[in-house]
């Protein structure tokens, strides 16, 4: 359609809100400030090299798959969508992770699930969690070499010995990579519970801190600070982050309820693994997800009780990942159905006109 | 059952609450804070035909006639239209097409008067001595001679809205200006509440409401206050009708002034799609149109002036002025101190709703309730809009629960039908989805430009239909002459073979006989016609018809 772009005024409205895409993209990054914090200070370092390595191959990703596409590169990158897509895959590998992992993180990210969809606005796939599951599947053994959380000052590597690994896979003399890694609270229950453990045994391991799974716990919990803060500022609407918890939540209650010895508690799930960063910046990517009321709904409980039964009888622990995928496809789906009713109508959804004007309220 | 009695219970009922909407800087105070100014005659008036919703005007005066203030020009034309009076006295200079307020900057037919600056009233004009006596008819026809259209910027002749078949239930007098800027009906608020008062009275008398509701947001506590202190006034002067007055402030949010979504806000109730608020029960008059109401009754004197606010960052003195109808804008410019006329923008109406003057010369119509002068930096389109990220911000923003998301993905890739599923017809074009968007995106743009396509393709339509049935009226005609021929034929063979047969007797003519009134049975039938069986049963080749 010709906009009509002559060198006067165009058309109402004359006004416009600050607001821009990188704006908001920017605050969602600033939410993650504390969670980034306390995950450094549980996992050290690395944590710090897989957000720099990320975001550098991100943006260069972006920047040849603009210029191949012959789009505006500034003003592209300057919305800063795809340094958010870099944080949350950074934040969610784990900690160390070698530099070409990142890079072909981001790729698949950026390149196959964002740019070659049409770029910004277009993906019908969250771009880091696509990125995320081909990593899981190609690369198993990278992908669950999670470092043990300890604290910082407790840590063997220091900054300059994290380099090292992360770019030449070499290590200390002193330390061994099976003394610095070890399962995650998820993995770790999995597998136990698998052998006939019960879930008491697994509470009173290691890997158990004060309420759910060791330093996760608190990660998870400045996470959850950064999300309320952007639902504060109305930078995303409730219904995702709320239905997602819930139905997590709701689920895990009911089955440990049902049997305390095989099923972990609520408390276990909702701060363990990514369930937070999943509940406020992930699943709530605008992007690819449901962008009605209704759908975000449908949408968050689909995804809370995927990760429940991935988690809990899947094949891998990561289940965020595949769960916001699964649902992302629904999206589309669900903006069609979960239509809002209209002022002056009396009922929902969108029928052929004469069956609709029938419907108005007038009728009652 | 279940569900119907859940929404019945108060706990399910609607809330007295506007959907979506946004909360916008007001910059009313820029021009509230003086009294109302009058602005001289201008030399020459431009009186558009059509400055009103429905019908144009009917042009009644001829070339070099000299019209009094108040006169009729033009007159009403169809039911929904209002006739157009001379503003001030004069010589009809012409009558032709001239630029008008719009955004396409279109010409329309105007009358041009020359005003020789008497301003001399038409003698037929004289107040009425006790206007609350009169019947309900004749205010409503004296509203309509008067050519009293909604001055909230709908323009909608506002006789044609006090004719309710329903019973009304509430008189909504709507006094939410939500529009950054205009302050035109804050100050009529302030200094001239009786006539509001007044006027509503009126009004009540014509459509008898069991209560009336003068809403004001509250931003405005000084006009809020000046009308209750009017009621009051009444009240004490033994006026026993404003009892059902009920002064009310509203929360301040745009567009709460919007006709719908104020009668939201005042009685939780909702308008249905595609009819007028009276159909449940409402009627809701703006202060300006009940104060012209009020000043056609009690004084006799038709809509020829409106009150405008002249405001934004390049006028010297913004204010609120009493303008002449058909006053050119570049008059009320240089009348408001607005310098450099070159190097301003000027939108008629507010920020969020208004249109954009290209042409200075177009003269103040009924609808302009503000001139917005910025200086021209300020006002042009962000030039880049990123794609849409489909937040959903526009969605919560929209005071019609409209998804103005999709309706933008429908309306760039023209898929009307689903446009109208979508009910596009339904979007007000406040503009609060283009005001909230983070990618910026002319929303409102692409709806405009989708909804005149629909009308086009109304228009089209309708026209299609009106020749496809006059084409099939061609063909049953000539159907209907060519049996007749054929049913002539037959009888014409008939009647040779019973000439010729006369001398075998009666058993031979009475066969013939029914062979007429077989094709004559068929002849008339006009359905047959259509029908495939019908034409494969004609002997006769039908491709000489088609």
């Amino acid at each position: 359609m010709p906009l009509q772009q002559s060198d006067t005024v165009v058309s109402a409205p004359f006004i416009e809100s600050r607001q821009t895409i990188s704006v908001v993209m920017r605050q969602v990054i600033y939410a993650l400030i504390p969670g980034i914090a306390v995950a450094v200070y549980f996992f050290g370092w690395g944590v710090l090299t897989n957000l720099v390595i990320a975001s550098a191959s991100a943006l260069l990703w972006e920047s040849v798959a603009l210029y191949l596409r012959k789009r505006p590169i500034i003003t592209y990158l300057s919305d800063t969508s795809a340094l958010l897509t870099a944080v949350l895959l950074g934040l969610a590998l784990p900690p160390m992770a070698p530099w070409w992992l990142l890079v072909t993180g981001t790729f698949f990210a950026i390149v196959v699930a964002k740019q070659l969809y049409g770029g910004l606005g277009y993906n019908t796939l969250n771009p880091a969690m696509a990125g995320y599951a081909v990593l899981l599947i190609s690369f198993p053994r990278e992908m669950s070499s999670w470092i043990t959380p300890v604290t910082l000052p407790a840590m063997d590597m220091g900054f300059v010995e994290t380099l090292v690994f992360v770019f030449f896979s070499e290590l200390p003399n002193s330390v061994s990579l099976d003394s610095l890694t070890s399962a995650t609270p998820l993995d770790y229950m999995r597998t136990e519970i698998g052998r006939g453990a019960s879930f008491n045994d697994i509470n009173s391991s290691s890997v158990v801190g004060a309420f759910s799974g060791r330093g996760a716990e608190w990660i998870n919990l400045a996470i959850l600070l950064g999300g309320l803060w952007l639902c504060y500022k109305k930078l995303i609407s409730w219904h995702i982050p709320v239905t997602v918890l819930t139905s997590l939540g709701v689920l895990a209650g009911i089955f440990h309820i049902y049997s305390p010895d095989q099923y972990a508690g609520p408390l276990f799930h909702l701060f363990s693994g990514a369930t937070m960063l999943c509940a406020f910046f992930i699943a709530t990517d605008p992007v690819s997800a449901a962008t009605t009321p209704l759908g975000k709904v449908i949408y968050g409980l689909g995804i809370g009780i995927l990760i429940y039964i991935i988690r809990t009888w899947g094949g891998y622990p990561d289940a965020v990942a595949f769960a916001v995928l699964l649902m992302n496809f629904t999206a589309p789906l669900l903006d069609q159905y979960a239509i809002p009713r209209n002022y002056g109508f009396k009922s929902k959804g969108y029928k052929s006109k004469g069956v609709w004007r029938k419907g108005s309220i007038q009728d009652e | 059952m279940f569900k119907k009695r859940l929404s019945k219970s108060p706990l399910f009922a609607r809330k007295k609450k506007l959907y979506g909407g946004v909360n916008l800087p007001g910059f009313k105070s820029l021009s509230n804070t003086t009294r109302i100014e009058t602005l001289p005659i201008s030399p020459q008036l431009v009186m558009p035909l059509k400055q009103h919703i429905g019908e144009p005007a009917k042009p009644v005066v001829e070339v070099g006639e000299r019209v009094l203030k108040g006169q009729v020009i033009a007159e009403t034309s169809g039911y929904i239209s209002a006739p157009v009076h001379a503003s001030s006295s004069g010589i009809v200079a012409a009558i032709e097409a001239r630029p008008i307020p719009h955004a396409a900057t279109i010409k329309e037919p105007c009358i041009v008067i020359h005003t020789d600056g008497k301003d001399e009233w038409h003698p037929a004009i004289q107040p009425v001595p006790k206007p609350l006596k009169l019947p309900a008819a004749e205010i409503r026809q004296r509203i309509s001679d008067a050519g009293v259209v909604g001055l909230g910027g709908a323009v909608f002749p506002s006789a044609v809205k006090l004719k309710p078949t329903r019973e009304i239930e509430t008189l909504i007098i709507n006094g939410v200006e939500c529009e950054p800027y205009i302050t035109c009906d804050d100050v009529l608020m302030r200094y001239e509440a009786d006539a509001i008062i007044q006027g509503a009275l009126l009004l009540a008398r014509i459509i008898k409401p069991h209560e009336i509701v003068v809403a004001i947001e509250d931003n405005k506590p000084e006009a809020y206050q000046s009308l209750v202190n009017a009621v009051e006034r009444f009240e004490q002067a033994g006026v026993t009708a404003v009892s059902i007055i009920n002064v009310t402030q509203v929360p301040t949010i745009f567009p709460a002034g919007g006709e719908k979504q104020l009668i939201k806000v005042i009685t939780g109730k909702e308008v249905p799609s595609g009819s007028l608020p009276y159909e449940v029960g409402i009627v809701c008059l703006n202060v300006g149109t009940t104060a012209a109401i009020h000043d056609a009754i009690y004084y006799g004197r038709p809509l020829v002036s409106r009150i405008m606010t002249v405001t934004g960052d390049a006028v010297g003195s913004p204010g609120n002025y009493r303008v002449l109808l058909g006053t050119p804008i570049d008059f009320v410019l240089s009348q408001a101190g607005v310098t450099a006329h070159d190097d301003v923008a000027v939108i008629m109406g507010g920020p969020m709703m208004g249109v954009a003057v290209a042409d200075q010369s177009v003269p103040v119509v009924k609808a302009a309730n503000c001139l917005l002068i910025k200086s021209d930096r300020q006002i042009r389109q962000p030039v880049a809009s990123m794609p849409c990220i489909r937040c959903g911000q526009c969605a919560s923003a929209c005071p019609m629960k409209l998804v103005p998301q999709q309706l933008y993905w429908h309306a760039r890739s023209k898929s009307f039908d689903k446009l109208v599923t979508y009910h596009i017809d339904d979007c007000i074009e406040c503009g609060c989805c283009q005001v909230v968007c983070p990618a910026k995106l002319p929303l409102v743009h692409y709806f405009r430009f989708a909804k005149s396509e629909l009308k086009a393709r109304e228009q089209e339509r309708k026209k299609a239909d009106i020749s496809r049935l006059r084409s099939e009226t061609r063909l049953l005609r000539l159907e209907k002459i060519k049996q007749e021929q054929e049913e002539r034929k037959a009888r014409r063979k008939a009647n040779r073979k019973r000439a010729a047969s006369r001398g075998d007797g009666v058993v031979s003519s009475a066969t013939a006989k029914p062979e007429v009134s077989a094709t004559q049975q068929q002849s008339p039938d006009l359905e047959s016609v259509e029908s495939p069986a019908a034409s494969e049963s004609d002997d006769q080749p039908r491709t000489m018809v088609r």
